[in-house]
């Protein structure tokens, strides 16, 4: 089992990198030209579109996933009344198909259809909000749509890690008269490492990877507004045709993963030598 | 002894199974007419097909969008299982399965039935036929270069009914006035829509003779010229009278505003006609169509359709491939289809008298080789082709993008296309 997975990706990840320095098109060849497919790929405007947007995407849904997900799961914590059904509503998000709540989001927000023509409808005619359709905002739009199905997985895993502190150290910090923030942010964030460090791979790796939600919402529109990575390298392999490029580019969304792996792979080789192991 | 009983029952149920396609072949075929006036017409070519006294019968894969459409034929192919027959549109989308070998010589049934000699103008025929050999079926001839508009909204707005796009423009105000959206367009599909247009007005300004030769030389000189940016600045100007739900939308949804009166103006391909026919409306009373945005010097694209058939391995399946490749250009099945869909027939001996005044004007145009314009797809590959759409769609949305910057990028995809 293992062995096929690894074996799968490791040969996966090989031929895409060998195919990068091929002038492959519709068909794999290995008609090797070097770095020009690099080149050319650093030189096109949707390239770097999309790799401004992932950054941007990436660092404003991380940061406030992180920070919603937290503070709803103190909200949780408060030994609320039906905490289950808010539980449910919060998670709900993220049991559906980003396809189908992309598009839902897609409908709200377009101006003929949705909540413009709503409320002019019911007689506000200066009423105008259109995001999507606007290239300087769409991206926040998109940002939005993420936050709001990213943050209830946070917030079910923080809850987890918040009802592993025992009872005992609030009681000690009640008695010391220190302040229930200061508490939160001093004693029981750092206890909580875990439960932080698992949602934050996962919001990671959701918005490396972020194509439905782009698909759905936007098409990577308007123009080439929206448009991030996984779009990209999949825009180039199926419907360009042009498969050199694609692989390129996947190769370069590979690099940042490898750096990443790299850090924390020393990190733990420092702390492995610290300790003496 | 279960087992011999079973055997038997094994071997039944597979010499069922293989019996099946020699009595009725199945042909799946892919194909993006998703549309009210498109579904209509390819109806026409799967009632041919399932009543061709073979017992053949048409699988109908109808898949919205064309490059999502061809994406997942390209996958198909790739991964070893490629449908019986696929849409495309000529030019160089399919160099590759060609010289791949992926597609079926079709030169026995072209040489049967003389398409050599039926099919007109030649330019769509040499579409399908690379190096002697036939490889595919053209169904239609699609001229990019027409603009449909609303004969209702130009009379409310007390403005003459269009001659040419720069008369328009002049009169877009005054619609925008009257409460109508002056010019309707989709930014679907990477913004295929709106390189449509922007083709269309190339030709316009730079004349075919300097849009061919931009285009066989990759003349980054040309495309980078003062006429180029004239274009992207006259595009700027329309982007001005398009409402802000134009971003996602489709082009028969773009059509549809105009066909219900609110939206003036649209510039798309003639299978647009397939949706005002679908609606119940007519060339003479409701409706305008400008022929070639302008009226004095009509173009005629050799766009189109055309469908691929795909190599089976299978005798019986290819028999019914090459029953369906005669049949879909044979002259009733041309006919009925493209009434349907507002397309002109490739073939010029079939009675196109029942035709509405628009299709009237292209099949005048069609005769005289002057007012053929090559379609853009033969001389670009798909590559080329959406940075196309990828620049004029970043352009038409981006407003901080001068018409300068838009000039020289393209002049840079023009002087890398291969």
């Amino acid at each position: 089992m293992i062995l096929v997975a690894v074996g799968v990706f490791v040969i996966g990840i090989g031929f895409s990198v060998l195919w990068s320095f091929t002038s492959s098109k519709l068909f794999p060849t290995y008609d090797f030209v070097g770095l020009a497919q690099y080149r050319r790929l650093w030189a096109d405007s949707r390239w770097l579109v999309s790799v401004n947007n992932i950054w941007f995407f990436g660092l404003m849904s991380i940061t406030c996933n992180m920070v919603f997900g937290y503070l709803l799961a103190v909200f949780m914590d408060q030994r609320i009344r039906q905490e289950d059904l808010f539980r449910s509503i919060f998670l709900y998000p993220f049991a559906m198909s980003l396809i189908v709540t992309g598009l839902v989001w897609q409908w709200v927000l377009d101006p003929n259809l949705g909540l413009q023509a709503a409320l002019r409808n019911l007689g506000w005619s200066s009423f105008s909000f259109a995001p999507l359709v606007d290239a300087e905002t769409a991206i926040y739009a998109l940002v939005v749509a993420g936050i709001w199905q990213g943050s209830g997985v946070t917030m079910a895993i923080l809850l987890a890690g918040l009802r592993g502190i025992d009872e005992d150290i609030w009681k000690a910090a009640k008695v010391d008269g220190i302040p229930t923030w200061r508490t939160h942010l001093s004693i029981v964030a750092p206890m909580m490492k875990g439960a932080f460090a698992t949602a934050f791979v996962l919001q990671c790796v959701s918005v490396v990877r972020v194509y439905d939600l782009v698909i759905a919402m936007t098409g990577g529109g308007p123009g080439i507004a929206t448009s991030m990575p996984a779009v990209y390298v999949i825009q180039l392999i199926t419907v360009r045709q042009n498969v050199g490029q694609g692989m390129a580019a996947a190769t370069m969304m590979l690099l940042p993963v490898l750096v990443v792996l790299a850090f924390s792979g020393i990190l733990l080789w420092r702390r492995n030598r610290e300790v003496g192991v | 002894m279960r087992y011999k009983i079973l055997t038997p029952a094994l071997a039944a149920t597979a010499a069922l199974q293989f019996a099946g396609p020699a009595a009725a072949t199945d042909l799946e075929v892919i194909h993006w007419w998703t549309s009210k006036g498109e579904s209509a017409a390819v109806s026409q070519f799967a009632k041919a097909f399932d009543n061709d006294g073979h017992g053949d019968k048409w699988v109908d894969s109808a898949i919205a969008l064309g490059e999502t459409a061809r994406s997942t034929v390209m996958q198909r192919v790739l991964g070893g299982d490629p449908p019986g027959a696929a849409q495309f549109n000529p030019g160089r989308q399919y160099e590759e399965l060609i010289s791949g070998g992926k597609l079926l010589d079709l030169t026995d049934v072209a040489t049967a039935g003389k398409w050599d000699e039926v099919i007109r103008p030649k330019a769509i025929g040499s579409a399908c036929l690379v190096d002697g050999h036939w490889w595919c079926v053209p169904v239609n001839i699609h001229s990019n270069y027409w603009a449909w508009y609303s004969k209702p909204v130009f009379e409310k707005a007390g403005v003459p009914e269009p001659k040419n796009l720069a008369d328009f423009i002049a009169a877009a105000p005054k619609i925008k006035e009257s409460g109508a959206i002056p010019f309707a367009i989709g930014g679907d599909g990477n913004g295929w829509q709106i390189q449509l247009l922007f083709q269309d007005m190339v030709t316009e300004a730079l004349g075919v003779a300097k849009r061919d030769e931009m285009y066989t030389k990759k003349s980054a000189e040309i495309a980078g010229g003062a006429e180029m940016k004239g274009v992207f600045t006259q595009l700027r100007s329309l982007k001005q009278f398009t409402d802000n739900g134009y971003a996602n939308r489709n082009w028969n949804d773009t059509t549809n505003l105009v066909i219900t009166g609110k939206a003036g103006l649209q510039v798309m391909g003639d299978w647009a006609r397939g949706e005002f026919a679908a609606a119940g409306m007519t060339g003479v009373k409701d409706f305008g169509c400008m022929i070639g945005l302008n009226e004095e010097k009509p173009v005629v694209s050799t766009d189109g359709d055309i469908i691929l058939f795909f190599k089976q391995n299978n005798p019986d399946v290819e028999a019914a491939q090459k029953r369906l490749a005669a049949l879909l250009i044979s002259p009733e099945v041309q006919v009925a289809f493209n009434n349907a869909k507002g397309s002109m027939p490739v073939r010029g001996d079939v009675d196109m008298s029942t035709a509405d005044p628009c299709m009237q004007k292209s099949l005048k145009a069609v005769e005289d080789p002057a007012n053929i314009v090559t379609a853009t797809n033969r001389f670009i590959t798909e590559n080329t082709n959406q940075q196309i759409n990828e620049l004029v769609a970043q352009f038409f949305a981006d407003d901080s993008m001068t018409a300068d910057d838009a000039t020289a990028k393209f002049s840079t995809i023009i002087g890398n296309s291969d």
